[in-house]
């Protein structure tokens, strides 16, 4: 089925960036033969270090496996199809470069975690500015360290989590960069299991099936300025400490069991100058201990913050709370967590010394929301006028709400967030 | 008919317009939404609370305008069937006459300083959806209103039902939801919850404003039907077709007991 | 209904059998009309003599006004229709083009002027003819035509009242109370009009409490008691039947007669033509109260 393949070898002695010029003919300093038949051939001719380039083309093939250190330059238009059968490229070496090419068609596997790129045992790996289309497991990480994803764009159309693999998938691996990426459609865009002091930064993860971003077991981890939107079940972050998250974006997670960010079992960690915009719940935190929320823009959400009474010494303070239906609910009449100084839209309070903070304390915890949370249907009489009076009353005279959930210091104007054009 | 209709329209809105309450309520609304709009921070801000002001306030006075009409325009009517005009252009006038000014005033009160003060993009959308929900609010309860009126021989008792019946489908109505809610609260509910809904206008006005801005909350409820019906625009369409209807028949009604009514 | 042919055919006292233009046939049937418990009509089955004024007598509550009400179709009778030259009235009114009326207390909208209802009217019937205007000048309201409604006096506004009435030259003429609040003067300028309008042909029916204005009106006379009809013949025959010489004497002695006959009411001699009777078997054929009258 292969045209006419024309593969470019350049041997140049190190594994460097791929000097500019013509493509074609083979560079000066050629010494074996051009024109492999396949990727693979050149692959197994290459010597460490060598820069292997890919000439445009379609490439069928069997899996390429890079057993030594090697940069791999694609050149625009160099695909690489697995016919639907099988994993394309498959990095066993540290060092290796994979660049530019265009991947796809890996087909479903139920066994094996099928990939089009499989990162195992490699360090000092780069993957960068790849296409993949129509891939099951997108870019895989395993047992890998000190390598970098960035700037690849990932398309699958996984309508259903059973029918996609996940987009970048991280398993024991540490210091690994994930960077600019995008990432649509898979079942998770973003996997990280056992993964410590990594980042993931600039990515955005949209539609996927499941989460945008699902993170268990890695410690000392960050990510910082990504989207997360449209995203079946939002993010979720579990049994990790040390983790920050800043200035990302979490989007239209919409649904029954859908979360902006999903906290569970998170201890000494950070969330600071994220904005939530039009989530079904925000931030659902369960376990989350010693977290501190601060400068978060919470907009337009269904719930702003569900906090369980197993959250303990989380602080909320700074962030901004505008127009969520809910801004907290808890299960408990009691709370664990601090609320102080935050900037509530539904504040009616006054500040009479004019120093920007009200001078009545403010209960988060509407009346309404334990009523909702005992009877899920009644949510229809939400904006109800009776409801209105209700939570007025509840205000006034707090009987069945949380009575320590309470900001003492509400502050009268929104904070200055990145999300906030002032 | 309809060029009668028409001018008994125009009479008619001609003399609605020489009394201060269509301007007044215009006006109010004007306030209402700069004063929202620029001390609460923008017309996003605003949107919740206007909200609440157009559930309250249009079944309110288009209740009250439509039920003292029939009181105040019982010359007016006397004169006009005393001459070669049909009862039914005469009611059609009549109602319009009462209908379209009303939702004249209350879309300029709204919009005028919305646009003037520029919509965000993106709250065109709730904002008309708003604007739409009070227009058939404004429709539902004029027609409802003229229902009281024909209904009742004297202005004080007419008047006195069209505010007892606001207050039971604003605040009393929906204390019975929330009773049934919790009172069949083994049952699946959310059906039933929807249904009762579209047996109140004012719900149905209600539902229109959560889609809009509270889809989010909606759509994190767990049962189907309410993913469903808050998920796409069914919902809105069902609701605001609802409305229609609930404009339709008070409308019907009110037609029927002017067109036997005694003078 | 048949009746209305021998109606024009039996209509009107000797003097007024000169050929002159007769107006439309009227004629209610079988109506009857209750508010709440009160019975206003009973069945009442009249047909008005064409180009005649007849006279709607009866005490107080007796119906009149309903009965005028439901001609115009102000009032909807619970059972029975309205007859114009035959045929049902419409539902839509249209029959009211040809219908002036003078309601009892003019009640018009009160910021309106007179000129501005008038303006409304010719709009609202799309009137392009030459309006009857004498009664403005007539009645010297010509200036309080453009006052607002609600500021005029009582007479003045009876005035305006008969001037809207006149106004599309109309061919029956419902007045009811035409001449309460006017002053002698006015009084009579209406009354002359009423005059001229039925030489010109129109049908005329009028209540009044001043009995001696109706006398010098009236050429038909209905005596209507709870709601049914009691009497109907021409005046001449009621000034007769009665022994009377004067309309008010002649109805007194009709409501004693009624009182001391308990429900019913029958002249002297009851077998008179041209007196109607109203009892039950009259009742049953419309046509019959007023056939007994053909002699």
């Amino acid at each position: 089925m292969n045209t006419l393949v024309l593969l470019a070898v350049g041997l140049l002695g190190q594994a460097v960036t791929p000097q500019p010029g013509p493509s074609h003919p083979v560079p000066p300093q050629a010494r074996t033969p051009d024109g492999f038949a396949s990727i693979g051939e050149a692959v197994a001719a290459a010597a460490p270090h060598d820069t292997v380039r890919i000439a445009a083309g379609v490439y069928a093939e069997p899996t390429v496996v890079i057993d030594r250190p090697l940069t791999l330059l694609a050149e625009p238009g160099a695909i690489l199809t697995g016919e639907g059968e099988r994993g394309l490229i498959e990095i066993r070496a540290d060092s290796v470069t994979v660049a530019g090419f265009t991947l796809r068609d890996t087909g479903l596997a139920f066994t094996d975690d099928r990939a089009a790129i499989l990162v195992e045992e490699s360090r000092f790996c780069e993957v960068r500015d790849n296409t993949l289309e129509r891939t099951f497991f997108g870019i895989y990480l395993a047992n890998s360290g000190d390598c970098t994803v960035r700037g690849n764009r990932l398309e699958a159309t996984g309508d259903r989590e059973t029918r996609s693999g996940n987009g970048i998938h991280l398993w024991y691996s540490t210091r690994i960069r994930i960077e600019d990426n995008e990432i649509v459609g898979h079942r998770d865009g973003i996997y990280f299991e056992f993964v410590e002091d990594s980042e993931v930064m600039g990515n955005r993860s949209t539609g996927n099936a499941r989460y945008g971003l699902h993170f268990m077991f890695s410690d000392r981890s960050s990510y910082d300025r990504n989207t997360f939107a449209d995203n079946g079940a939002g993010v979720a972050v579990m049994y990790t400490r040390d983790v920050s998250m800043r200035e990302n974006d979490f989007r239209g997670s919409r649904g029954s069991a859908a979360f902006g960010l999903l906290l569970k079992d998170i201890t000494d960690s950070e969330i600071t100058g994220n904005r939530f915009l039009d989530n079904s719940v925000a931030i659902h935190a369960e376990g989350a201990n010693r977290v501190r929320i601060e400068g978060n823009e919470f907009v337009e959400n269904g719930w702003a913050v569900k906090v369980m009474a197993n959250s303990e010494d989380s602080s909320f303070s700074g962030n901004n709370f505008v127009r969520n239906s809910f801004d907290i609910a808890t299960n408990s009449r009691r709370t664990y967590s601090e609320f102080e100084g935050n900037f509530w839209d539904r504040y009616r309070g006054y500040d009479r010394d004019g120093d920007g903070v009200g001078d009545v304390p403010y209960h988060p915890v509407r009346l309404f929301s334990l009523v909702v949370s005992q009877n899920e249907p009644a949510l229809v009489l939400q904006r109800s006028p009776l409801v209105f009076l209700l939570d007025l009353a509840e205000q006034a005279l707090p009987m069945l709400t949380p009575e320590n959930l309470v900001d003492p210091r509400p502050v009268l104007d929104p904070f200055d967030t990145p999300w906030r054009p002032s | 008919m309809i060029g009668r209709a028409a001018k008994v329209m125009r009479y008619q809105v001609v003399d609605l317009l020489r009394g201060r309450a269509l301007v007044g309520y215009a006006l109010f609304f004007a306030a209402a939404t700069s004063g929202l709009s620029l001390l609460g921070g923008g017309t996003a801000r605003a949107l919740p609370s206007l909200a609440t002001l157009i559930l309250l306030v249009v079944p309110l006075v288009s209740l009250l305008l439509a039920t003292t009409t029939v009181y105040h325009r019982g010359d007016f009517v006397n004169l006009l069937l005393s001459h070669p005009v049909g009862r039914r252009p005469v009611f059609v006038g009549i109602h319009l006459g009462v209908t379209l000014p009303l939702t004249a005033a209350f879309l300029l009160g709204l919009l005028l300083p919305l646009v003037a003060g520029g919509i965000g993009a993106e709250h065109v959308a709730d904002v008309a959806i708003l604007a739409v929900a009070g227009v058939l609010l404004t429709g539902v309860f004029s027609s409802i209103g003229l229902v009281v009126g024909l209904s009742f021989d004297r202005l004080a008792r007419g008047a006195g039902f069209a505010l007892l019946l606001w207050l039971a489908l604003v605040v009393l109505y929906d204390g019975a939801v929330l009773f049934a809610a919790y009172r069949w609260a083994a049952y699946p509910m959310e059906g039933p919850m929807l249904a009762l809904m579209a047996l109140n206008p004012v719900d149905l006005a209600r539902v229109m404003v959560l889609v809009a801005l509270d889809a989010s909350a909606l759509m994190g409820y767990t049962g189907a039907v309410f993913q469903d019906f808050f998920g796409g625009a069914s919902g809105l369409l069902v609701a605001a077709a609802c409305l229609a209807l609930w404009m339709a028949a008070p409308a019907f009604a009110a037609m029927r007991l002017f067109e036997r009514k005694d003078l | 209904m048949s009746s209305s042919a021998e109606v024009s055919g039996r209509a009107g006292p000797p003097g007024h059998s000169v050929a002159r233009p007769a107006g439309p046939a009227l004629e209610v049937v079988d109506l009857s009309k209750r508010f709440g418990r009160v019975r206003a009509l009973a069945s009442a089955s009249i047909a008005f003599t064409p180009g005649a004024v007849t006279a709607l007598i009866g005490p107080n509550s007796a119906g009149k006004t309903t009965l005028l009400k439901s001609i115009v179709g102000l009032v909807r009778p619970d059972d029975g229709c309205v007859l114009m030259n035959g045929t049902v009235v419409d539902a839509g009114g249209a029959y009211r083009r040809d219908v002036g009326y003078m309601p009892q207390l003019p009640a018009f909208p009160p910021h309106m002027t007179g000129q501005e209802l008038v303006d409304m009217i010719d709009d609202l019937r799309g009137f392009d003819g030459e309006p009857d205007e004498s009664l403005i000048d007539d009645l010297e309201v010509r200036d309080e035509m453009s006052k607002p409604f609600g500021s005029l006096s009582g007479g003045t506004r009876q005035k305006v009242n008969a001037a809207l009435a006149f106004r599309y030259r109309p061919t029956v003429l419902i007045l009811d109370e035409p001449t309460a609040g006017l002053d002698p003067v006015a009084s009579l300028t209406l009354k002359r009009k009423i005059r001229e309008r039925r030489e010109e042909g129109a049908t005329v029916l009028i209540t009044s409490h001043d009995l001696g204005s109706l006398e010098s009106l009236a050429e038909e006379i209905v005596f209507l008691l709870e709601g049914r009809l009691r009497f109907h013949a021409s005046l001449v025959r009621l000034l007769e039947e009665t022994g009377q010489r004067s309309l008010e004497a002649a109805i007194a002695e009709l409501m004693l007669r009624g009182r001391g006959a308990g429900d019913e009411i029958r002249p002297k001699r009851a077998t008179t033509p041209d007196v109607s009777v109203g009892d039950d078997t009259a009742r049953d054929d419309p046509g019959l109260a007023n056939e007994e009258g053909v002699a």
